[in-house]
Parts: structure tokens; sequence; C-alpha cells
């Protein structure tokens, strides 16, 4: 069995027969060949995977491509600007050193920008209790959460 | 994955229709469990119905001292809605409990409260407050609802269509939660009410239950006090790597505890 699924990825619609076990990741990183959604734990624990559906974060390895029909769907590589400038929460991320080895960045990304729509301010407890969905071996988190700090900032300002 | 034949859902009439036809499909809520189970294929059905596309389930209502979910509403809706934490708060940081934020986007009331996870955070929000579970086909009482692990009332090709929770007085839950999947290791809800006092545990046992006992004592005197010293038998509680039976029953206590302090507001 094969299903018709339209949706819009960064933008740009896109339709494409699928198989219904498809998961949406699998869509977005063969399929599609935006590899910055990373595969971390593949059981919806690490968040390395985490993109936005109709402005929510979700863990793409833990869905279907089907259940996103019609959806808008935003990933790492959508969230710059068009003439290249990074989005605020990337720039803050590198400004504070928030990352080590990158694996979990494109998710970390992703949720702090979802994380700071949310609030109108931020503490570090909120940051912390937030991204329990994203996991990073290397950091220690210190940094991320000063990335996520200012990264909220900025997008506010 | 193993393959199999997708059918997304317009309405719960057509759902049904799909169930009817469709005998061995499983229906697809927000897919946090049952997505994670095929991929280790710890499950493989041969069809799956989404329910994800019909507007008709997803909501939240107030209506004459009761609140009304829709079986499709997430996990972070129930937890950010203003009317939930206006009427009964302890439901919404029950929500809030669950998962991370990426899974509470996703997970819905109704796919935690039909699966029955034996430690899911919803079983002791239903059972804890004795909220009816509507069908397409009747409503169900919450004390009847809940079977054994994994099993409910449900038969096939009912679907649950909304909850509906009566607001109490106070309420309060509790877990110990863990710290990797964020499930109860185990979970109390406390509640007092015009009808009474009601003490629900999740994550302790094959399935979510009443503590009769530290029910009379609470409606004699609720306070942590009250239940401090009220233990409960491990035999046939849970027992696994996280957490003994003997561990479990000690932490009854001491969440049912914590419970009642937060129905408190203390």
């Amino acid at each position: 069995m094969s299903v018709k699924v339209s949706l819009t990825v960064n933008g740009k619609p896109v339709t494409v027969d699928v198989e219904p076990r498809t998961l949406l990741v699998d869509f977005i990183r063969a399929q599609l060949r935006l590899t910055g959604t990373h595969v971390g734990c593949d059981t919806a624990q690490c968040g390395a995977c985490t993109i936005h559906v109709n402005g929510s974060a979700v863990k793409s390895c833990n869905m279907l491509v089907l259940q996103a029909q019609g959806a808008d769907i935003v990933t790492i590589e959508g969230i710059a600007s068009v003439d290249g400038r990074l989005h605020p929460m990337q720039e803050a991320f590198r400004d504070h050193h928030g990352l080590q080895c990158g694996f979990c960045t494109p998710g970390m990304v992703m949720s702090a920008i979802d994380l700071a729509k949310r609030h109108s301010s931020l503490t570090e407890a909120t940051i912390r209790a937030e991204l329990d969905g994203n996991i990073c071996r290397c950091t220690g988190y210190h940094n991320i959460v000063k990335a996520v700090q200012a990264g909220a900032q900025a997008m506010g300002s | 994955m193993y393959q199999f034949n997708y059918h997304k859902a317009s309405s719960v009439a057509d759902a049904v229709a799909l169930l009817a036809r469709n005998s061995d499909a499983k229906l697809l809520a927000g897919g946090q469990t049952l997505i994670a189970a095929m991929k280790l294929r710890l499950a493989a059905p041969p069809a799956l119905v989404d329910l994800g596309a019909i507007a008709e389930l997803r909501g939240i209502k107030a209506d004459g001292g009761t609140l009304s979910i829709g079986a499709m509403t997430s996990h972070a809706e129930v937890a950010t809605s203003k009317e939930v934490m206006r009427s009964i708060p302890a439901l919404a940081a029950l929500a809030a409990s669950i998962g991370d934020r990426m899974v509470r986007n996703m997970g819905t009331i109704g796919g935690s409260v039909a699966n029955n996870d034996p430690a899911a955070d919803y079983p002791a929000g239903v059972l804890g407050l004795g909220a009816t579970v509507s069908t397409n086909k009747r409503k169900i009482a919450g004390d009847q609802f809940f079977k054994a692990m994994y099993e409910t009332a449900l038969e096939p090709g009912e679907i649950i269509t909304s909850i509906g929770f009566p607001v109490p007085k106070r309420a309060g839950y509790a877990k110990f939660k863990n710290p990797a999947s964020r499930y109860a290791i185990v979970g109390v809800f406390v509640s007092e009410s015009g009808t009474g006092v009601r003490v629900a545990v999740t994550g302790a046992g094959p399935s979510a239950f009443r503590v009769p006992e530290m029910e009379k004592a609470l409606a004699a005197k609720f306070s942590p006090d009250s239940v401090g010293d009220i233990k409960i038998a491990a035999a046939g509680l849970n027992s696994d790597i996280h957490a003994s039976s003997e561990y479990r029953a000690h932490l009854v206590t001491i969440m049912a505890k914590r419970a009642v302090q937060a129905a408190l507001g203390k």
C-alpha cells in the first residue's frame, strides 16, 4: 500500500507517495535529504529529531509522516533567514558555545525556539525543566541553558 | 516496523465503519506509545485507523460542575488549559508531568486511558476523580473501566469520545517518576468532593487501584498525617529493575502524603 501525502516543509509544498510505515524523520532525512534533523535514540527519548509541526515541537522519530498530512513543518534548515543569517537562537548557541559534538544541537535549538515562544520570561529552572526531552551527552547543559536564555531574549527583542 | 494499511477517519462514525471493515485494525491516537511499540515490533497491527483528523474528539468544555475533555485532546492542551487550571489544577499538573514537552504535544488523554499502561498517569486521575469515560456506545464509570494490565472495559469497535471529570473541592497528584521515561514508578491522585474522598494509585500494581483505608482516614481528617501510618501490602504489586514491590508499597504512602499536601496547597 502506498499513500499520497501532501505537506509544507520549510515553506515549500511537498507531495509524495509513501509507505504508511514511513516515519516522519525518515521522510525528512531520506526523501527530502534534509539531514539536519538527527536520529539519536530512535525511541523518542533523546530529542535530536525534534522539529515543529504546525508550530509545536514534536519528536519526528515517533510519528508517521501520514500523521502530518497537510501540516506545516519546520526543520532546523528552515529557521535561518533567506539571506543566510542565523536564527537568534542559533546565534546564541554559537555565542555561548552551547554545544560540543553538535549531534543534539538541531533538536535543542528547535525545542528552545518552541519554549521561548511559549514563555515571556525564562528562568534557569524553567529552561532546565522544559528541556528534559532533549539529551546532550557532552556539555553538562550549562552553556546550553545560557544560550537558550540569551536566544530567547534576542527573539523577544 | 512491519507494513500495515492506513486509514484516516474523518469522523467518529467513519472510524467505527473503518473498524467494522478491518476487524484487526488498531486505533491510532497520538501514537506516542503505539508507534514506539510498532517500531520495536512489540505490536504489528495489519491496519491503523488514524483518529487525528476528527475535530469532534478535541477540546475542553466545562459544563455544570463537570469538565469534559475530548479523547484526542493532547496532554499539552490539558496541561496549559486555563479552564483545567481553574477548575481542577491537579489534573493540569498531572498532564504536565507526562513524558516531555514534545511527547505531550502529540500524546492524547484518550490514547493513554485506552492503553491503560500500568505506569501511566491518567488512570490515577480518572479513578481518583471518579471520572466517566464516554464512548461511541455508552458511558463507563471510571471504577468499572480499568480491568487489568493494558486491559479496559472497552469492547471491539468501541471508541472513547470524551472523559468527564467531576470538579472536586480539592485534589492533588504526586508521583515518583522514572527519571528516564517519566512514567510513574508510583503516582497517587487524591481528591475530596461532595461525594467523599478518593485515593487512586498508578504505577504500583498491574492496573490503577483505589485505597479504601486511606480514603476513610482522609474523610475523617483531610491531612497528610491521616495517611502517614497506612501501609499497603507489597504482595501483588509490580517489581522490576526500577523498584521492588516492597519499595513501591512504601512509596504509595509517601506519595499519598505528598498528594494530600498538594491538594491543600502546601
